[in-house]
C-alpha cells in the first residue's frame, strides 16, 4: 500500500513549491488514476515518489507497506517495488534491451537477497512476455530505446515492468505519443499485469486511456493539491466538462 | 538457435561485469610479490647496457647493435609535444636490470618453485599447468591441458619467465619465444627485422628501450600458416624504481595469420615507474595479425600519486600486398601514457585497422591514437577511437592519416568519441590529415557527449546502483571496440571498464 501524507515539494535550485500538501493512499489491487492540467504537479509527484535528484521534500512523507521512500535511493526504492513508467523513456546507445532487462532484474533480485534468474530462464521468460506485447526478437537486440517509436518506447517500459512485477507501478502519461492501437496494446499489458497485490498509480491528461484501464478511484490534481476525489465518472466528467468546472467548483 | 546463444554469451558477460565491480576493490593488481631480486647498478650507461646483453648471453652483433642505440640516445631530447605533464623523469635514478633470483637454476617440480612466483601466477588468473611451465618446471608442457589453449609468455619485470605450448607451437612451424631466446636461436631472423619497422634513432624512448631492452617476446609464423592458439604476452613490474623495457618482434610471413594478446599489470606504489616497450610487426603479402592490448598498469592513486608511465612505440608495417593488421587497445592504467599504435600501409591494398577504449580517471593522463601511413595503391584504414575521461583526468586522442602520392584511391574513415563523466574532466581530439594525391578519401567523425543524469536515472529507477548504472552506460559506448576484442579479452576489458570508473560518480 503506497501511503502519501501531506506532500510538499520544492525544487532544489529554485524557490518554487511544486507540491502543496498531496495525501493519497493506493491500496493493493487498486488502480488510481490522477488527472489534472499542465503544470498541476503530476510528473513531479512521479518523479518525488521514484526519487530522481532536483526536488527537495520540505514536508510530509510517502510510504509503500510502511516503508519510507523518501529516505531511500532510486535503486532502494525499485527493490522495494517502486516503477515508473516514463513518459520520455531514456535511449541508452549500445546497450541490448536484453542486456539491460537482465541487468536490472538480476540487480533487484540481488538486492532483495534472492538468486540471480539463469540465462536460460531469464529468456524464457522475456520471451513469453515480449510476445504478448508484439516486442519483436529484433527489438529486445536493439540497444534501449534507441530508434524506437514511440509506440515501442511504451511497449518497451511495459514489458520492464512485467519483468520487474513491482509492488507499486506508477505510468507516467503512458498514453501521450501512442496511436489507438498502441495504447490499446500497452493497455491489455497493464492489465494483464492487474493483481491484488499490485497497486497501479496512472498519470494522465485524457480520459481515453481510462477507457481501457479502467480505475477504482480518480483524483483531480490542481496546483500541486489533489482537489477531487471520486469514481470513474469522474473521469468522463472531465472528458466532457473540461477542468474549468471543476477548478471553479474548488475554489 | 544462432542468435539465441550469442545472446546468452553477452549476457553473461554483462553480468560478470557487475559482479567484478562488486567485488573487487579499487585496484585488483595492486598487490606486490616479495620474491628476491637480483638487480644491476642503478642508472644507465655503456657498462650497464653490455651487462644486460651478457645477462641475456647475447652475440657481440647484438650489443654493439645496442651501444649503438645508446650512444644515438644520449644526443636526443625527451618529446614535449603530447598534451601531458610530469615532472622530469631522473634516467639516472632507475634500474634497467631485475630478475627473480630463482631463474638461476631450472626447478624439477612445482614444489621447488618459488611459492611467491606461483602465487603471483594465479592471482594474474593464468592457469595451473601454464603456471608449471612458466615457473620452468621441466616436464611441464607434456602435462595435460586445461580448457582454453592460449599459449602465454609471461615477462617479470625485466625477464621472460617462462612460455608456455612450445612444443605445440613448434609443430605448427610457429616460433613463439622470448626475445632472448630468439637472439640465440633464430639470428637471421632477428638481425633481419630488428628495427626494420621501429628504426633505432625513432624517437627517445624507443632508442632507450633499443639499448636497455631486457626482454620480450619474439613470433614468427611461416607462409600459409594458421598459428593454431591465440598467443599471448602478460607483463608485470614488480620491482621498485625498476624501469620495464620489453621489446616485442612479430613477423607474419606470406599469407599466415595470428592472434596476439598482451596484457599488463603492476603493484601498487607511491612513485612513479617507467614503461618503455617497442613492438613491431612485419606482415608479408596476404597475412593477417590482430593484436589486442589490455593495459592495466597501475594508474596512480585517486590523489594522483605513483602510478607507471607508459611511453610506448608500436608499429606495424604491412609490406605484402593485401596484408593486414588490425590493433585493439584498452587503455585503463597508467598514470601518463603516451602510445599511437601505427600503420605502414605499403602493400597494395594493404588494411590497417586500429579500434581503441581510453579511459582517464582522477589524475590520469593519456595522449594516444594511430598513424595510419598510406603509402600503397588501394590501402585501406579504419580508426574508431572511444575516449572516456573522469575525475581530474585529461584525454587526448591524436591520430595522423597521411596519404602519400602513390596510393592512389586510398580511403581511411575515422570515428572519433569522447565521453565525459562529471565536471573537472578534459576530452581533447588533434587530428592530423595529410593528402597528397587526388583520387584518395578521408572521413573523420567526431563527437562528445557527457553521461547523462537521465540515462542513470533510468538505470537507477530499474534497481541498478549508481556504479553498475556508469558501468553499463560507458560499456554501451566502448561497444564498437570491445566487440572487436577476442572473446576473454573483451570480458576482461569490460570489467576493467566498470573497475577503472569506480568512484568517478556522486
Amino acid at each position: 500500500m503506497l501511503e502519501i501524507k501531506n506532500l510538499h515539494v520544492k525544487l532544489e535550485e529554485e524557490e518554487k513549491q511544486i507540491l502543496k500538501g498531496v495525501d493519497l493512499t493506493v491500496e493493493d489491487g487498486k488502480v488510481h488514476a490522477i488527472m489534472g492540467p499542465n503544470g498541476s504537479g503530476k510528473s513531479t509527484l512521479s518523479y518525488v515518489l521514484s526519487g530522481r535528484d532536483g526536488y527537495e521534500v520540505t514536508d510530509g512523507s510517502a510510504t509503500l507497506d510502511g516503508e519510507d521512500l523518501l529516505e531511500m535511493e532510486p535503486e532502494e526504492r525499485a527493490a522495494a517495488g517502486v516503477f515508473l513508467a516514463f513518459q520520455y523513456p531514456v535511449e541508452i546507445p549500445g546497450v541490448g534491451n536484453m542486456t539491460f532487462l537482465r541487468t536490472a532484474v538480476n540487480a533487484q533480485r540481488k538486492a532483495r537477497g534472492e538468486d540471480e534468474l539463469s540465462a536460460a530462464d531469464f529468456l524464457k521468460e522475456v520471451r513469453a512476455k515480449a510476445k504478448s506485447l508484439k516486442i519483436d526478437a529484433d527489438m529486445l537486440k536493439r540497444p534501449v530505446n534507441v530508434g524506437f517509436s514511440g509506440g515501442e518506447k511504451k511497449r518497451n517500459e511495459i514489458l520492464q515492468m512485467a519483468m520487474l512485477e513491482p509492488k507499486m507501478c506508477i505510468l507516467d502519461e503512458t498514453d501521450s505519443g501512442l496511436d489507438v492501437d498502441a495504447m490499446k496494446l500497452v493497455a491489455e499489458g497493464v492489465n494483464a499485469l492487474r493483481d491484488e497485490g499490485r497497486g497501479f498509480l496512472v498519470i494522465t491528461h485524457y480520459q481515453r486511456l481510462l477507457d481501457h484501464i479502467k480505475p477504482d478511484v480518480v483524483h483531480i490534481m490542481a496546483d500541486g493539491k489533489i482537489v477531487k476525489t471520486g469514481g470513474p465518472d469522474l473521469a468522463l466528467e472531465v472528458e466532457n466538462n473540461g477542468y474549468a468546472d471543476i477548478l471553479a467548483e474548488v475554489n | 538457435m544462432a542468435a539465441l546463444d550469442q545472446t546468452q554469451v553477452k549476457e553473461g558477460v554483462d553480468q560478470e561485469t557487475v559482479d567484478a565491480v562488486r567485488e573487487v576493490g579499487t585496484y585488483k593488481y595492486g598487490w606486490e610479490t616479495d620474491i628476491e631480486m637480483e638487480y644491476a647498478p642503478k642508472g644507465v650507461n655503456p657498462d650497464i647496457v653490455r651487462l644486460i646483453s651478457e645477462k641475456n648471453e647475447e652475440p657481440e652483433w647484438m650489443t654493439e647493435w645496442r651501444l649503438a642505440a645508446f650512444e644515438r640516445w644520449t644526443q636526443m631530447d625527451e618529446p614535449n609535444w603530447a598534451m601531458v605533464s610530469y615532472p622530469k623523469i631522473d634516467f639516472q635514478d632507475q634500474y634497467y636490470y631485475a630478475r627473480p633470483k630463482s631463474m638461476e637454476e631450472k626447478p624439477k617440480s612445482l614444489d621447488e618453485v618459488d611459492p611467491k612466483l606461483l602465487a603471483t601466477y594465479e592471482k594474474l588468473g593464468i592457469p595451473l599447468k601454464e603456471q608449471m611451465i612458466l615457473a620452468g618446471v621441466e616436464g611441464a608442457e607434456d602435462a595435460p591441458a586445461e580448457g582454453r589453449k592460449v599459449a602465454v609468455d609471461a615477462v617479470f619485470d625485466s625477464v621472460s619467465v617462462g612460455t608456455t605450448f612450445q612444443k605445440e607451437l613448434k609443430q605448427a612451424g610457429v616460433i613463439f619465444c622470448s626475445i632472448s631466446e630468439a637472439i640465440r636461436e633464430h639470428p637471421e631472423l632477428v638481425k633481419k627485422y630488428l628495427g626494420s619497422v621501429v628504426p633505432v634513432s625513432d624517437n627517445f624512448y624507443a632508442t632507450l628501450n633499443s639499448a636497455v631492452f631486457s626482454d620480450g617476446s619474439f613470433v614468427y609464423i611461416p607462409p600459409g600458416v594458421r598459428c593454431p592458439m591465440e598467443l599471448s604476452t602478460y607483463f608485470r613490474i614488480n620491482a621498485e624504481n625498476t624501469g620495464q623495457f620489453e621489446r616485442t618482434l612479430i613477423i607474419a610471413d606470406k599469407g599466415s595469420y595470428v592472434s596476439y594478446l598482451e596484457g599488463c599489470t603492476a603493484p601498487q606504489r607511491d612513485t612513479a615507474q617507467l614503461h618503455a616497450a617497442v613492438v613491431e610487426i612485419i606482415i608479408e603479402e596476404d597475412a593477417e595479425v590482430k593484436y589486442s592490448t589490455v593495459q592495466n598498469w597501475f594508474p596512480g592513486d585517486e590523489n594522483g600519486k605513483g602510478g607507471i608511465y607508459n611511453f610506448v612505440t608500436k608499429r606495424a608495417d604491412c609490406r605484402g600486398d593485401r596484408s593486414k593488421v588490425m590493433w585493439t587497445q584498452v587503455e585503463t592504467g597508467s598514470a601518463v601514457t603516451w602510445k599511437y599504435p601505427s600503420c605502414i600501409l605499403r602493400g597494395e591494398e594493404s588494411q590497417g585497422e586500429f579500434y581503441s577504449i581510453a579511459i582517464a580517471n582522477n589524475y590520469q593522463q593519456a595522449d594516444t591514437g594511430t598513424k595510419m601511413v598510406h603509402l600503397g595503391k588501394n590501402t585501406k584504414s579504419r580508426i574508431v577511437s572511444k575516449g572516456i575521461s573522469a575525475g581530474k583526468a585529461q584525454n587526448t586522442y591524436r591520430g595522423l592519416v597521411s596519404m602519400h602520392p602513390k596510393a592512389k584511391d586510398s580511403r581511411n574513415y575515422t570515428q572519433c568519441d569522447s565521453l565525459l563523466i562529471g565536471d573537472k574532466c578534459g576530452a581533447h581530439t588533434v587530428p592530423y590529415i595529410e593528402v597528397k594525391n587526388n583520387s584518395s578519401r578521408v572521413e573523420h567523425e567526431a563527437t562528445t557527449s557527457k553521461v547523462d543524469d537521465d540515462q542513470l536515472f533510468y538505470c537507477r529507477q530499474r534497481g541498478m546502483d549508481e556504479e553498475e548504472a556508469v558501468a553499463l552506460v560507458v560499456n554501451g559506448f566502448c561497444k564498437d571496440v570491445l566487440q572487436a576484442l577476442p572473446m576473454e579479452f573483451a570480458m576482461e576489458a569490460q570489467q576493467l571498464v566498470a573497475i577503472s570508473l569506480e568512484g568517478s560518480v556522486g
